[in-house]
């Protein structure tokens, strides 16, 4: 094994200072970013791909921590672990399916460190958080030197790997719409329940037309099986690890919309998602193993909305 | 260059280094800490799981710029001593006595797992000891036996 380099790195305790040091970073010449450090750390051996050439610790940001309640939204500081996501009790309550989420990434060590900034920067088509931000229609608030914006999340990934940040820019916070009576659902395909990285990763999400309005927990729809089921608006459905990014399939969506949970609609929804997505074979899994269990995880999510 | 500061099984400690050098390597290399030991090196095996601040981390994934301030837990903290010498830890007894060890490279990366897991207050329940060395592997026990030992260390039958 190489030895590890060790790039110089600065060590702000502010955030106009963390900006002042990024002030000069360039896609040529660029200052790495370094929050957990999970992703980043198994690059300064220099095994896979560059190592950094000079970095900037976030760690002492308390502007980037922290997760609260504002304006109809669930704000998530860049820097929360996924141990904190797990243990909030706002998190619990308002997003179910990201505590989900971060419980199926890596093991404890992992999850007591790395933070879901760094998963949406670090912009892996595997990414477990970033299927079900889309989904949730979560916006990133970025900022620099030079002021700050909000990004959304369906404009965020650009490329493999590739964000729509400037090379200067951080993310500071997460913002997830809550209270619409939204409901979502996320699954993980993997080799083994811990430390395995994704063959296969969804998150669905839906208002339920006919639901008790601001719920947004309940399910499923028809618990007894001979109540109504419900009609479905504003669907969206997220995927990770079939494109080079992580994708919302918005042929599979339009399927969904307006539409009610049943064994019909879950079968063509299934069949829509089989031929919405151009996975690939990598060493992970193969694109026809990818398309089928999609469909199957889609199809089962459905199911289980729709209780028969 | 910088300087950091932090506590190392309840003892300060000052290093110079660079701010990227990993933990792995400041404990190994700088403090003569060997008990930690190196596996992959890239946050999968988990032979290099130190506590910091009560949480166990892989200390290979950890630069050192980031710990200042914060109190490390390793292997050799985990024995005590006594007029008599050295007192091992409940879960170093429960390893020998289960034969949870076998080459011993994972042993001090499970064993801070595993204290980390007791001292939050978990029990014998093996579901919940494999969730909580699920980022240790071991190439040589197969787990049953290191599950076994946990479980006696934390209270449950022999
Ligand atoms: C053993 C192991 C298992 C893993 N398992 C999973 C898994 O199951 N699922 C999964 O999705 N991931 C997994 N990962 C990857 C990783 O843990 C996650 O992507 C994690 O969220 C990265 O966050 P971090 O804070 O550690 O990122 P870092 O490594 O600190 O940073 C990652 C990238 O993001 C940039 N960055 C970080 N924060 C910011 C910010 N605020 N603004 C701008 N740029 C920033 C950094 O410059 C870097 O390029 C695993 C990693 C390991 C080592
Ligand atoms: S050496 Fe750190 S996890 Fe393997
Ligand atoms: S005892 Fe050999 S790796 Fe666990």
């Amino acid at each position: 094994m190489p030895a590890p380099v060790e790039p110089p790195i600065e060590t702000p305790a502010s955030l106009p200072e963390a900006y002042a040091v990024l002030a000069d970073s360039s896609a040529e010449d660029p200052v790495t970013p370094i929050a957990g450090g999970t992703d980043v750390m198994v690059r300064i051996t220099g095994e896979i791909g560059e190592p950094p050439r000079r970095m900037v610790d976030l760690s002492r940001l308390r502007e980037l921590r922290g997760i609260a309640v504002d304006r109809g939204a669930v704000v998530l500081g860049a820097l929360t672990t996924y141990t904190e996501i797990r243990r909030s009790s706002v998190c619990r309550e308002h997003l179910p399916a990201l505590v989900e989420a971060a419980a199926t990434i890596g093991a404890g060590q992992i999850q007591n460190r790395g933070t879901i900034g760094g998963n949406a920067a670090n912009a892996s088509p595997a990414g477990d958080t970033l299927p079900v931000l889309l989904a949730l229609d979560a916006a990133f608030e970025v900022g620099s030197n030079r002021g700050q914006r909000a990004i959304t999340a369906d404009a965020f990934w650009v490329a493999y790997r590739r964000t729509a940040l400037a090379p200067d820019e951080l993310i500071l916070r997460i913002r997830i719409p809550i209270g619409s009576g939204r409901e979502t659902r996320f699954r993980k395909i993997g080799t083994r329940r811990a430390q395995a990285i994704s063959k296969v990763v969804l998150a669905l999400s839906w208002v339920d037309q006919d639901g008790p309005p601001g719920s947004g927990r309940v399910a499923p729809i028809a618990p007894t099986g001979n109540g109504p089921i419900g009609t479905w608006r504003d669907v969206r459905l997220a995927l990770g690890s079939v494109a080079d990014r992580p994708i919302r399939t918005r042929a599979t969506e339009a399927v969904l919309e307006a539409a009610s949970p049943t064994p019909e609609i879950a079968d063509a929804a299934a069949e829509a998602l089989a031929g919405e997505i151009h996975p690939i074979d990598d060493v992970r899994s193969t694109a026809e193993y990818r398309r089928v269990v999609a469909a199957r995880a889609l199809h089962r999510m459905i199911r289980d909305a729709g209780g028969w | 260059m910088g300087e950091w500061r932090f506590a190392v099984n309840g003892e300060a400690v000052e290093v110079e280094a660079p701010g990227m050098r990993r933990l792995l390597d400041i404990l190994r290399e700088d403090l003569g800490l060997t008990g930690t030991k190196e596996g992959c090196g890239e946050g999968e095996c988990g032979a290099c799981t130190v506590l910091v601040d009560g949480a166990p981390v892989d200390s290979c994934l950890v630069p050192v710029c980031q710990v200042e301030g914060a109190r490390i837990a390793t292997v050799e903290g985990l024995a005590t001593t006594s007029s008599e010498g050295p007192v091992l830890d409940r879960l170093q007894e429960a390893f020998l006595e289960m034969g949870g060890a076998q080459c011993g490279i994972c042993t001090p990366g499970m064993l801070m797992a595993a204290r980390s897991y007791l001292d939050s207050g978990g029990g014998p329940d093996e579901v919940a000891i494999r969730e909580a060395i699920a980022g240790n592997l071991c190439r040589c026990t197969g787990y049953t036996k290191i599950v076994e030992a946990i479980a006696v260390a934390a209270g449950g039958p022999g």
